[in-house]
């Protein structure tokens, strides 16, 4: 028999960066850095092994809060910097961060786009509801009556967009939502989204303490989902139809869409049989 | 020297198979040992416009369309007025058309060319599965001197899956055309060439960009479709699978750009090819792997701008997006091919360039290069092949620097995966270690070594293609770059054999400026005449601003999707010294 081979400990400070966050007292992205810290030692990956994308935005931070290899890219585009990491380097184990104005407003089609592709990738989004980095105008996901914002001092009079809905119809293969107030259930639910193949979806309710305090609330206002996870993509999205944007700590649902991962193969080609094609 | 060649157009409405016809002339052309040049022209329809396919044949490397055609080849006359501007047409220049469709429009006669009937229709009528396209190559390769021997082996070779009814009905129509060509007045006939010795392909600009990534060792392609771009992408997207690569094809430029970025992080070389409107939302991103240190290749297959412009037309009205168009300074790589052939020479160069100093090169091309086929001598081997400098074993005790400062510039790079060297990559400024930092003396660092990158680097000879009738001698020249270069050789030869002394210098390397080299090449050169195909002379403007050009300096510039002839870069070059003498 082959030897096994001994796989190193982790503890979750071993996936931390030394640089201190930027973020604001209480912000609810420091519990999501822990979760994501504490998944991945559970899952005892090697950090140079896992690589955390992002594009802008507070919790767009977090690949530089982490010791494993990191990409801050621009405003709305960390799905495809991570769909070409992934599918580059099937190898590595590739997060996405990023907040609802990121994920869903600048880099919407590639949402969509990341989900119906379905690449082996888990998407963690940071919803709070508001631009936090250029201090506090609403985002997609915001109410329609919120008047916090000079922008828009009557409310943006429009519809929040639904990530989970919308990520359900484009595809995603693996949905959940969980709240900053628990950190355990994120990094486990965390645990599972990697571990789930394709792309994964998990929605943070991370309150932005600074530019909507009332979401200090929300602690107090979630509770744990009732039922399980359905693999039923037509029951799923009834549920979340229905469903108010506070059940949280449970996976919502989970597909078995076969992820987007061509290979790179040789076909016994070379560039010369290529080139020869071109000659008289 | 001037060249001997023979230039005709065959035109027609979609189904008449006028591009399928120029393309078995071309073959047959280059089994007779001549050497041809095909370019496309097409209206806006998606299936079904007119068409005209415009050829060149010559006995020797040619790269550039001639002043005016000698023949016309009109199957029918469809929409054919809305090419007229494109197919100058003088008296010594033939129509032929078929009396079935009636009388030659109006818009073709202002040159008062030659007229001449044949009736391809009633030909092709009287042989089973005859088309009137194959009557015409017929007459055309009676009236060329192409041996018909040459179209034998063509058309069995691309008829071979139709069997041999199809090749046999294809062959009778073409003697048959070829036999109706007695009656026709004459045009140039080339001669015959006794053995194609040279070894020879036939490509488009566009294969020719995807062999020349490939070849760089571009493994990872992402692009969304666009004209006159995509066919460098349906060319590797197969061929990529042959080598151990792959396309993917993205929602839009802005995911192309960045998945590129996310695979090239990730260690494998990558590219992206797209056209003007694709590289305006791109150009973000292209600061970005500026700023992260990424490296990649974007080609830019040029189209008339601005906006959706003229899709499928040619303009070299992309140079200044290309060199300024990204916000911040932002130094990176612009090269620009500049014939055919030479999109697979500067593509494998981009790339080489972009993972020599880990940042993104853009290369501009353009319709008129990309979608023409050429039959050209084998391009040679290069020894371009993409190398990084990468780190790959960690320092006991030391933070790994991913953008340490270095005498280069260039600072090795941790290809994830590699133990003990992790990092995040940034697009906002950082320090050595890729911290984010708002300092000014980080800033004032990393633009410092950013720049420095681009500008120690050897480019060697490769930043201009140089041309003189004699080194060292003439005092004129012609300063031009990419399509633009294949006129201005041909109007340079044509100076030379009427005895003038004159310098072709076609820039390669666009961005970061050469100011050194141009000083050295302009030697000697008191007068110079500046070729582009952009409105605002986007070329000269850039001359003058980073070179020490002659006093007497004059731009030929004029938008696509028209060209400038070797003919009138030659009456430029007679004017600028007859008004010195």
């Amino acid at each position: 028999m082959e030897a096994v081979a001994q796989k190193r400990k982790y503890a979750a400070k071993d996936y931390k960066s030394e640089l201190k966050p930027i973020w604001c007292p209480g912000c609810g992205d420091y519990t999501v850095l822990n979760a994501i810290t504490r998944a991945l030692a559970e899952l005892a990956l090697p950090p140079e092994e896992v690589a955390v994308v992002s594009g802008i935005g507070c919790s767009s931070r977090i690949p530089a809060y982490t010791s494993v290899y990191g990409f801050h890219g621009v405003h709305g585009r960390a799905l495809p910097v991570a769909t070409g990491l992934k599918l580059a380097r099937p190898d590595l184990t590739v997060l996405v961060t990023g907040g609802d104005g990121d994920g869903f407003s600048i880099g919407g089609n590639h949402f969509l786009h990341a989900c119906r592709r379905n690449v082996d990738l888990t998407y963690i989004v940071m919803d709070n509801q508001v631009y936090g980095m250029t201090k506090g105008q609403a985002s997609p996901t915001t109410a329609p009556d919120w008047e916090g914002s000079k922008l828009t001092p009557e409310g943006t009079g429009i519809n929040p967009f639904q990530p989970l809905v919308v990520g359900l119809a484009s595809g995603a293969n693996f949905i959940a939502r969980v709240s900053s107030s628990d950190p355990v259930n994120m990094a486990r639910i965390i645990v599972e989204a990697i571990q789930h193949p394709g792309f994964s979806l998990v929605q943070v309710l991370s309150p932005c303490v600074t530019f909507r305090p009332e979401q200090q609330e929300w602690r107090d206002v979630v509770r744990t989902a009732v039922v399980d996870y359905t693999d039923d993509a037509a029951r799923a999205a009834r549920r979340l139809m229905t469903d108010d944007g506070f059940n949280v700590g449970k996976v919502l649902y989970k597909g078995s869409r076969p992820p987007f991962r061509p290979e790179f193969e040789h076909t016994d080609g070379s560039v010369a049989e290529l080139e020869a094609r071109f000659a008289l | 020297m001037t060249i001997t060649s023979v230039s005709l157009v065959i035109a027609g409405s979609g189904g008449a198979g006028v591009v399928t016809a120029g393309s078995l002339l071309l073959d047959a052309a280059a089994h007779a040992g001549w050497y041809a040049l095909m370019s496309r022209s097409s209206g806006p329809q998606i299936r079904g416009g007119e068409a005209a396919a415009m050829l060149r044949f010559a006995t020797e490397p040619i790269m550039s369309h001639d002043d005016s055609f000698h023949l016309l080849m009109a199957i029918d006359w469809d929409n054919i007025g809305r090419f007229s501007a494109e197919i100058p047409l003088v008296a010594e220049s033939l129509i032929v058309g078929d009396p079935a469709h009636g009388e030659a429009p109006a818009a073709l006669l202002g040159g008062q060319p030659r007229q001449a009937a044949l009736p391809m229709t009633a030909i092709a009528e009287k042989i089973e599965n005859g088309r009137p396209n194959m009557v015409a190559l017929g007459a055309i390769a009676a009236m060329i001197g192409l041996p018909p021997e040459a179209m034998q082996a063509v058309v069995e070779k691309n008829l071979k899956r139709k069997g041999q009814t199809a090749i046999d009905a294809s062959m009778a129509a073409f003697h048959a055309g070829f036999a109706a060509a007695a009656d026709l007045p004459t045009i140039p006939k080339l001669p015959a060439v006794a053995a194609a010795c040279e070894p020879r392909w036939s490509i488009t600009g566009n294969e020719a960009t995807g062999l020349g990534v490939i070849r760089g060792g571009v493994r990872f392609v992402a692009a969304y479709p666009i004209t006159p771009a995509t066919e460098v992408l349906e060319w590797l997207a197969p061929s990529l699978a042959k080598v151990g690569g792959m396309l993917v094809q993205a929602e839009d430029e802005l995911a192309s750009i960045n998945q590129i970025i996310g695979a090239s992080y990730g260690g494998v070389p990558a590219m992206t090819a797209t056209s003007g409107p694709g590289l305006s939302l791109m150009i973000e991103s292209l600061g970005l792997a500026v700023a992260a240190e990424v490296p990649l290749v974007v080609v830019d297959v040029m189209r008339v701008g601005p906006s959706t412009g003229i899709a499928t037309k040619s303009e070299q009205s992309d140079l200044n997006i290309a060199v300024y168009g990204l916000h911040g300074d932002a130094p990176h790589i612009v090269v620009a091919a500049n014939s055919v052939p030479d999109c697979l020479f500067t593509t494998q160069w981009a790339v080489h360039l972009a993972e020599a100093m880990q940042a993104p090169a853009l290369v501009l091309t353009d319709q008129a290069m990309g979608q023409a086929r050429a039959i050209v001598p084998r391009p040679a081997e290069l020894a371009f092949i993409g190398q990084r400098l990468t780190a790959t074993t960690a320092v006991e005790g030391e933070r790994y620097k991913r953008y340490a400062m270095t005498g280069s510039g260039v600072s090795p790079m941790a290809i994830p995966g590699t133990p003990g060297l992790t990092h995040t990559a940034d697009g906002l400024e950082h320090n050595e270690f890729g911290t984010p930092s708002s300092q000014a003396s980080d800033h004032q660092a990393q633009m410092d070594k950013r720049s420095r990158k681009l500008t120690q680097f050897n480019y060697g000879d490769h930043w201009a293609d140089i041309e003189d009738a004699e080194v060292g001698a003439g005092d004129t020249a012609i300063i031009t770059w990419g399509s633009s270069t294949g006129p201005a050789r041909e109007a340079l030869r044509r100076y030379s054999a009427a005895g003038g002394k004159a310098r072709l210098i076609s820039l390669r390397l666009i961005a970061p400026v050469q100011p050194e080299k141009m000083a050295a090449a302009l030697a000697g050169i008191k007068r110079a005449v500046v070729v582009e195909q952009s409105h605002s002379g986007q070329f000269y403007r850039m001359l003058r601003a980073f070179y020490e050009l002659p006093a007497q300096t004059v731009s030929l510039h004029q938008g696509g999707p028209l060209a400038f002839g070797p003919g009138r870069i030659l009456e430029q070059l007679n004017q600028l010294n007859a008004g010195s003498a």
